[in-house]
């Protein structure tokens, strides 16, 4: 039986990671996928409006966000960034008070719909609706950190589509002038809603882009966290040695339709959709850690059974919690209130 | 007590608060080396740096986003919009971003950061270079909007916007820049954001404005008095918004009669806002209807002389508005 004393790398040793720290990972992506499960079927009970997902994008989420430094680096993240809002400090129980838009959720006290990850108190800044816009804040935050020369590290996700917008373009122009330090992830799932990349991206390609603006750009493939994470690792020293930005673009799969209000059957073949499981990033890293004995069906076993019972757990104390009291629904409109 | 034109007060206000502040820092479109196309950086970037004072490429939308992302850092940016026609790029980080964001995110994030924009015709500017286009902004709850028509309250006011821990929209007309010199207090002299002030009091009509419309208003109320023996109350707004009704209000109230000018277009204009207040909340004391003399509508000032003359607002257009009103 392998053992983990038995285990052979997977390169990440020479990434500097230990066996303990890619099983982390490993666990790290379950958690998100066990929340975001949990979001759907807290869905269909009616006890959340709506869903958007992260499904097939685990991988890119926790290997790209693990380099970056908790409570010290500043992300701008997107919609479907559970794994990496957990990753970088949210908590599975911050996550779904969120989703139940509660009157303590620490994204927006239920002001804002499920998926608009942010909290002041992890560094992750609040995301609003319109796509694209995250990228210029953290720009932003990349050159407050420039001007005052501060070891800090700004990173921003965002879909292929939104890699359309005129802001992300501003945003990477910008950067790349004065060599921000900053990261500019795009998760590339293939889909806009329902356009697909052909359709939205000329040249088909996102990463090739920073070429013109001046940095590197690299693809990597999104369902494999440790190749992420070598990616994100080297971006995130680039900035901090005052190199400037990096754009990564993270090949993955959107497993779900893009929202609980959509069905991808309407637009997607049927043996597109079937074929997106072998594509899953939490299968397929499951079969690498065993395969070099990093991981064995009763320790998979456990850390799914952990995962469960800390999704019941904060799944029960985040419904226990208070709704917004309306009373306070008039409150932080501007610092100074009655204004 | 210095005599400065209002360029100078606002370039004044930014050079102190840059020097009290080590987190105030200028962004935008030619604001280093050239000091701006007004100048109202000029001498800036010497003395601060390239960091602090920042040219940035020509994207409008860039420099609201990014002034937003270093509010967030800690810094207080001043934002500098070249033109106020060309923050419509920057209009959903303005909009969608910026003045919702204390709200959103229940108060965890606020942004302390000005969005300068000169504004305004009579400059030869046309369609592109002349827009009032306050109204968008006042329209949009989270935002803060000033429009200082003095050289003391363009230096107090854009003091205390750069210290104001919410986002503020600071419009500057163009056409004043360079009008008259007034005195400035010495030392640090702030205005708060928050009431409007009675520029010159009056009996019989109150002439509500801000902007260059103050200075005409006032040239207006001259010649009303000397020619018609009317005394007109100008009350310079300063705030749009939050507007400052108590002095609005207490104005009307005194004098019965409302003129409200401003040279943005009338439909739906910022003007329309002050007269449904006085309106709603002043109607017994009124004695005559609540006027507006506003801009044309057309969709920009046009180009050549006599056809911008024909857009403007003037003390003469004033003065006419305020017989009709003052008839009553």
């Amino acid at each position: 039986m392998a053992n983990v004393k038995q285990a052979t790398s997977l390169g990440h040793r020479e990434l500097g990671l230990t066996d303990e720290q890619v099983v982390e990972i490993y666990r790290q992506m379950l958690v998100a996928r066990g929340v975001d499960e949990r979001m759907w079927l807290m869905q269909r009970a009616g006890k959340i409006a709506f869903v958007i997902s992260g499904q097939g994008h685990e991988g890119a989420q926790v290997g790209i966000t693990w380099p970056m430094r908790r409570n010290h680096d500043w992300m701008a993240p997107y919609y479907r960034s559970i794994a990496s809002a957990l990753t970088f400090g949210m908590t599975v129980e911050d996550i779904i008070t969120a989703h139940l838009a509660k009157g303590d959720d620490v994204s927006s006290g239920g002001r804002q719909m499920p998926g608009h990850y942010g909290a002041a108190k992890y560094n992750i800044i609040s995301l609003s609706s319109p796509v694209g816009t995250q990228v210029l804040h953290a720009v932003g935050i990349a050159m407050g950190a420039w001007v005052r020369g501060d070891d800090v590290v700004a990173m921003s996700t965002f879909g292929e589509g939104t890699a359309n917008q005129g802001e992300v373009h501003e945003a990477m122009n910008f950067a790349g002038v004065h060599r921000l330090p900053v990261i500019f992830v795009c998760e590339n799932n293939g889909y806009a809603i329902s356009v697909p990349l052909d359709k939205q991206v000329g040249g088909l390609s996102v990463a090739t882009r920073a070429q013109g603006y001046g940095f590197p750009g690299v693809t990597v493939d999104g369902s494999d966290p440790l190749a992420c994470y070598a990616a994100a690792r080297e971006a995130h020293d680039r900035a901090r040695r005052g190199d400037g930005p990096t754009l990564i673009e993270a090949k993955v799969v959107r497993l779900t339709s893009h929202s609980s209000d959509d069905d991808q059957r309407r637009y997607r073949d049927p043996a597109e959709v079937e074929a997106l499981k072998e594509h899953d990033p939490l299968v397929l890293f499951a079969n690498r850690l065993r395969e070099a004995g990093l991981l064995t069906d009763p320790v998979d076993e456990r850390l799914r059974a952990e995962v469960k019972a800390e999704v019941n757990e904060a799944s029960q104390r985040a419904e226990a919690r208070p709704d917004p009291d309306v009373a306070t629904a008039e409150l932080h409109v501007y610092a100074d209130e009655g204004t | 007590m210095a005599e400065l034109n209002i360029l100078e007060a606002i370039r004044a206000g930014m050079d102190e608060e840059m020097e009290r502040d080590p987190n105030v820092m200028i962004l935008g479109e030619d604001v280093g080396k050239k000091g701006g196309v007004f100048g109202a950086t000029d001498g800036l970037w010497a003395k601060y740096g390239d960091k602090r004072v920042l040219d940035t490429p020509l994207t409008e939308a860039m420099i609201a986003g990014a002034a937003m992302g270093a509010a967030i850092y800690g810094l207080r940016p001043i934002a500098e919009m070249q033109f106020a026609d060309f923050a419509y790029p920057a209009f959903n980080q303005i909009v969608s971003e910026i003045s919702r964001m204390r709200y959103r995110s229940n108060g965890a994030f606020g942004l302390p950061m000005v969005i300068r924009m000169p504004y305004g015709g009579g400059v030869h500017g046309a369609l592109y270079h002349s827009q009032s286009n306050e109204t968008y902004f006042t329209a949009t709850v989270g935002l803060k909007v000033v429009a200082p028509g003095t050289p003391a309250d363009a230096k107090g006011l854009l003091k205390a916007s750069v210290r104001d821990p919410d986002p503020v929209m600071f419009f500057e007309h163009k056409k004043t820049y360079r009008l008259f010199k007034a005195e400035v207090p010495d030392g640090d002299h702030v205005v708060p954001i928050g009431s409007a002030e009675v520029a010159r009091p009056g009996k019989d009509l109150s002439i509500l404005c801000y902007g260059y419309m103050r200075y005409c208003a006032l040239e207006a109320a001259e010649t009303l008095a000397r020619e018609d023996g009317v005394e007109a109350e100008v009350v310079d707004l300063r705030r749009l918004r939050p507007l400052d009704r108590a002095t609005v209000l207490g104005s009307v109230t005194k004098t019965g009669k409302a003129l409200v000018v401003h040279e943005a277009n009338r439909f739906g204009g910022f003007g329309a806002e002050v007269a449904a207040t006085i309106a709603e909340e002043a109607f017994e004391h009124l004695d005559g209807p609540v006027t507006r003399l506003a801009g044309p509508e057309v969709p920009g000032v046009p180009f050549q002389h006599t056809l911008e003359d024909w857009f403007m607002l003037n003390p003469a257009k004033i003065v006419e508005a305020a017989r009709k009103l003052a008839a009553y």
